[in-house]
């Protein structure tokens, strides 16, 4: 036995001679010294996905921008899909698998409808999350993920709030402030300013967490390089027994702060 | 000879376009022991008959549990209900693995619907020779559900398949706003047994080894009761043998009676061929004694 991850299950060469991959091709090339790989790398991508919960709901926002590589190529792409009627699902990373799991999510609303006779079965947050989980971990076990990192923001059961991550790996795991990609860098830090710990997102009001994301968001535009002005937000409040969804586009990042670069001239030494 | 060129297979319509082998599928249903369930606003309560080929046989299983929250009570074949159980079985626990989220009762009753009617419509197939009761408890509350091989879906308050089936209905129409204002399941579950003993022939009584109860709910999931177990149920019956049933055979003489039961239960084979090949007239007749009977209750 080779313990070599790549010869596992063949004979050691130098034992038995090189091993003859024609004898059994299990999906070798003949030339090749490891194994076919599918999905490599992402082409069209997203960046950021930001999400707050607070007292009663949760705030999640995505910018517009499809990037190719450095390329700012798209400016109008929508990134937060929504999913029955309180569910929201954001989405960074690679744009054409992005297109993908939006339909998977529609296909999944179509079979809820046809089935649900007697009407009040919802396919809700957690739902959508543990499906993506299943989807996202089962494509990195087939060597052929689906390059994203995904936020789920909606209401549980009780209608409590609900946001949850995964990502391409199968990773996933909850907090009262998510974000995916450079957000984690930079969105994260001012977010936990309202929620230091995990339970203190029901001490923080709507207005609040608005706010929080704004600010957030344009220090994004600030510092990655990826990132666009132009973003969606939406806010899902559950209030008087219902739940209300703002699906806010075309936001942009205002209130930017350019006046001090006047001042700033030269790296050291330059006076003028 | 009044052969009928229209019950080949599944996928030819009668001239009044009527599906011969679904129909043959429905008798196949009434052949078997009866099923009773019954719901009120919390619970679902299925009762089943259970029956043994010969003194020394075992009695066949009548109820299945699906998953905590959903369970079945079969009449007529019971491979064919074992397939679908098993489905049902996948549903659920595909339900749980990739959502998180019990399988609703509706879902999982349209999907064997489905399944049952495809086979209505392709060649080579036959429909399922069994009916179910599927009793659920999800967050739209308790449901009853019939689930016929004609791929037909129905939900009800309180329902019976199988054998002399119809004389549990009508105990059950009689008894229908008590039982759907049953708070507690000892007294559901009594209801379910008293429209189950209505269904007994005169020589027999509900004993804990051809009983079968479950029931499933809120707070209390799925849970099959036979054997000892059902004595506890027994206890609380004024009677386990159908009295009104002796009734009734008083009153209308020991033919009609009698009769209907020799064709039915004695020779059950005899009968279904009789239905295949004499066509209508001997299915009528039988069904005609049948109901004879049931409209004395």
């Amino acid at each position: 036995m080779n313990h070599d991850p790549f010869a596992w299950g063949r004979p050691r060469d130098d034992v038995y001679g090189a091993y003859n991959r024609a004898i059994a091709d299990a999906g070798f090339k003949e030339t090749s010294e490891i194994p076919t790989k599918h999905t490599q790398q992402p082409i069209i991508t997203g960046t950021s996905v930001l999400g707050l919960k607070f007292k009663n709901g949760v705030a999640i926002a995505a910018d517009n921008m499809g990037s190719y590589g450095s390329l700012l190529r798209f400016s109008n792409i929508e990134r937060l899909i929504r999913v029955g009627d309180e569910t929201i699902v954001g989405i960074s990373g690679d744009i054409s698998d992005l297109q993908h799991i939006e339909r998977l999510l529609h296909q999944l609303e179509t079979e809820e409808e046809v089935y649900d006779s007697d009407g009040g079965h919802k396919l809700r947050a957690p739902h959508v999350h543990e499906y993506l989980t299943r989807l996202l971990y089962n494509r990195r076990s087939k060597m052929d993920p689906l390059w994203n990192a995904i936020i789920v923001a909606g209401f549980n059961d009780d209608r409590s709030p609900f946001m949850r991550y995964v990502d391409l790996l199968g990773v996933a795991y909850g907090a009262s402030a998510l974000a995916t990609g450079f957000g984690s860098h930079l969105a994260i830090p001012l977010l936990r300013k309202l929620v230091p710990y995990d339970s203190d997102y029901e001490k923080v009001t709507k207005e609040e967490a608005h706010e929080a994301i704004l600010n957030s968001m344009r220090v994004l535009y600030y510092r990655d390089a990826r990132a666009g002005d132009k973003f969606t937000l939406a806010v899902l409040t559950f209030e008087d027994g219902k739940v209300n969804v703002s699906f806010e586009q075309n936001q942009k990042v205002e209130n930017q702060n350019w006046q001090f670069a006047k001042n700033i001239i030269g790296y050291g030494s330059k006076q003028l | 000879m009044f052969r009928n060129n229209y019950d080949n297979d599944s996928v030819t319509y009668s001239p009044t376009g009527r599906l011969f082998q679904v129909e043959y599928a429905l008798e196949a249903i009434k052949q078997g022991s009866a099923a009773v369930g019954i719901a009120s606003s919390n619970h679902v309560v299925l009762v089943a008959l259970k029956r043994n080929v010969e003194e020394l046989g075992s009695y066949q299983k009548k109820i299945i549990k699906v998953d905590d929250h959903m369970g079945i009570a079969l009449a007529g074949l019971a491979p064919d209900a074992r397939v679908l159980s098993n489905y049902l079985r996948k549903l659920a626990m595909n339900s749980k693995l990739v959502f998180n989220r019990p399988l609703p009762t509706s879902k999982a009753v349209l999907s064997i619907a489905d399944k049952a009617q495809e086979n209505t419509q392709s060649y080579g197939s036959r429909p399922y020779g069994v009916g179910l009761l599927v009793a659920g408890w999800d967050e739209t509350g308790a449901h009853l559900y019939e689930f016929q091989p004609s791929g037909s879906v129905l939900e009800y308050y309180g329902t019976a398949i199988g054998a002399r089936s119809q004389a549990a209905r009508t105990y059950l129409e009689r008894n229908l706003e008590t039982i759907r204002s049953c708070e507690h399941i000892e007294d559901l579950i009594v209801h379910g047994l008293n429209a189950l003993r209505d269904t007994l022939s005169q020589d027999m009584e509900l004993t804990i080894r051809n009983t079968s109860v479950s029931v499933v709910g809120k707070d209390q999931s799925f849970t099959v009761y036979d054997d000892e177990d059902v004595q506890q149920w027994l206890s609380k019956l004024d009677s386990t043998s159908n009295t009104r049933n002796n009734d009734d055979d008083d009153e209308n003489g020991d033919n009609a009676g009698g009769d209907a039961d020799e064709s039915n239960e004695a020779n059950p084979t005899d009968a279904a061929q009789e239905g295949a090949a004499g066509d209508s007239t001997n299915t009528n007749a039988s069904g005609a004694a049948d109901e004879d009977r049931m409209d004395t209750d």
